[in-house]
């Protein structure tokens, strides 16, 4: 069983994403026996689509710092972060929200 | 500011003001969404370049000093070409787009490097000397996360990556610090610029405090007989650019003592503050670029 999602970059999150803004990607149901969740798809993303710099995606285990996380427009703090189920049809969006210098 | 000053009728004259540092691949990126901006938000708007104000690029500094400390002349260039760009379009107010993040960094690095003089200073939100232009920071107390947030879901236009030349800087320590403390207790933010603001400094210490005064040079503000973006290009142009870069007047190039540029030097054009009569407003915020 797969679950479809629609992935997006923004804040030049996507320069580490082959540029791309808009993904659309199949990922397992389950992981080790236990349903998909974000935390789980962080590092899938991070295995099979992330292109560069590891470390501006990831620090521990999670998103970096700093790095906005969206599910359906919904700020993942209110969902539950990485323990929220992703379903079929999902909407993430990850934003960096780290500019300047 | 724009859409306040249309719905409010503030009755405000605004402008764009972007500085061009000269960094390929990520300025003249930003300067396209800036020119969207113009068209977007139908206000004129002025580009000053590093290279037209100060004869070098921000790529040349690196190429000639490398990428440690280059955010030092960065810093110092275009809080002085911020100024030089609005005195030219006869402005008297200069509005930053400087978040509540930005802040805290700010607060957190004068503490670290022990610059009692900054730390006083960078908690306000509007500050004037005798001679500058007003300068204000209307986002002190906004998050990053809350305007990120509402960029996208305004579906705003705008640019958002970290400077190339800017990994090693001290902010970008103080940043990540931040943005742990902030993942730990969100309030850490707001927290530190309230510190920030609620720091006394004892009168003692104020007394020992360099007066401000013009550069005998360029006529900008400085704390010594050469303003720092001087002493810096001075640096650059005798290829002496490490020389300068320590603070506190140990370090100084031997120029520095007399106010005479070499010959063949380049300099920095007089600078002349707006008079009083006839001015106008600028805004910076919307190339949220610091």
């Amino acid at each position: 069983m797969a679950i479809s999602l629609k992935i997006e970059f923004g804040g030049g999150m996507e320069l580490l994403f082959s540029n791309e803004r808009s993904h659309n990607i199949k990922i397992p149901a389950t992981v080790d026996g236990k349903p998909a969740n974000l935390s789980s798809l962080i590092f899938w993303l991070k295995d099979n689509l992330l292109k560069e710099r590891e470390e501006l995606f990831i620090e521990g285990e999670t998103v970096r710092p700093g790095i906005l996380v969206l599910v359906n427009d919904v700020d993942w703090e209110l969902e539950g972060e990485g323990d929220y189920e992703v379903k079929d049809g999902d909407e993430i969006v990850f934003i960096s929200t780290l500019h300047g210098g | 500011m724009k859409t306040l000053n249309d719905r409010y009728d503030y009755g405000l004259e605004l402008f764009l003001l972007s500085i061009d540092e000269g960094i390929t691949g990520y300025r003249d990126d930003s300067l396209e969404t800036v020119k969207r901006n113009q068209q977007q938000y139908d206000m004129p708007l002025k580009i000053l370049s590093y290279d037209k104000l100060y004869g070098w690029t921000m790529d040349a500094i690196v190429a000639q000093i490398g990428k440690k400390n280059n955010c030092t002349f960065c810093g110092v260039f275009r809080r002085q070409a911020l100024d030089r760009g609005a005195a030219m379009l006869n402005v008297d107010h200069i509005v930053t787009g400087h978040n509540a993040d930005d802040i805290a960094e700010t607060v957190l690095m004068n503490i670290m490097r022990g610059d009692i003089a900054r730390l006083g200073r960078c908690t306000l939100i509007c500050t004037q000397g005798e001679d500058t232009i007003k300068r204000s920071k209307p986002f002190k107390y906004a998050y990053e996360k809350e305007i990120v947030m509402y960029a996208y879901f305004k579906k705003l236009d705008y640019f958002s990556t970290e400077c190339i030349y800017s990994p090693d800087a001290y902010r970008g320590h103080a940043r990540v610090f931040l943005k742990d403390l902030e993942a730990a207790r969100p309030s850490a933010i707001i927290d530190i610029i309230h510190s920030g603001e609620a720091f006394e400094v004892k009168d003692e210490v104020k007394a020992m405090q360099k007066l401000q005064q013009t550069c005998k040079r360029c006529g900008y503000m400085s704390s010594n007989e050469l303003c720092k973006a001087c002493t810096l290009l001075e640096g650059l142009e005798r290829g002496l650019a490490t020389v300068v870069i320590t603070d506190r007047g140990h370090n100084k190039t031997e120029a520095e003592e007399s106010s005479r540029p070499i010959e063949t030097m380049r300099t920095i054009p007089f600078f002349h503050i707006p008079s009083e009569s006839n001015r106008q407003e600028t805004d910076s915020s919307i190339p949220n670029v610091v």
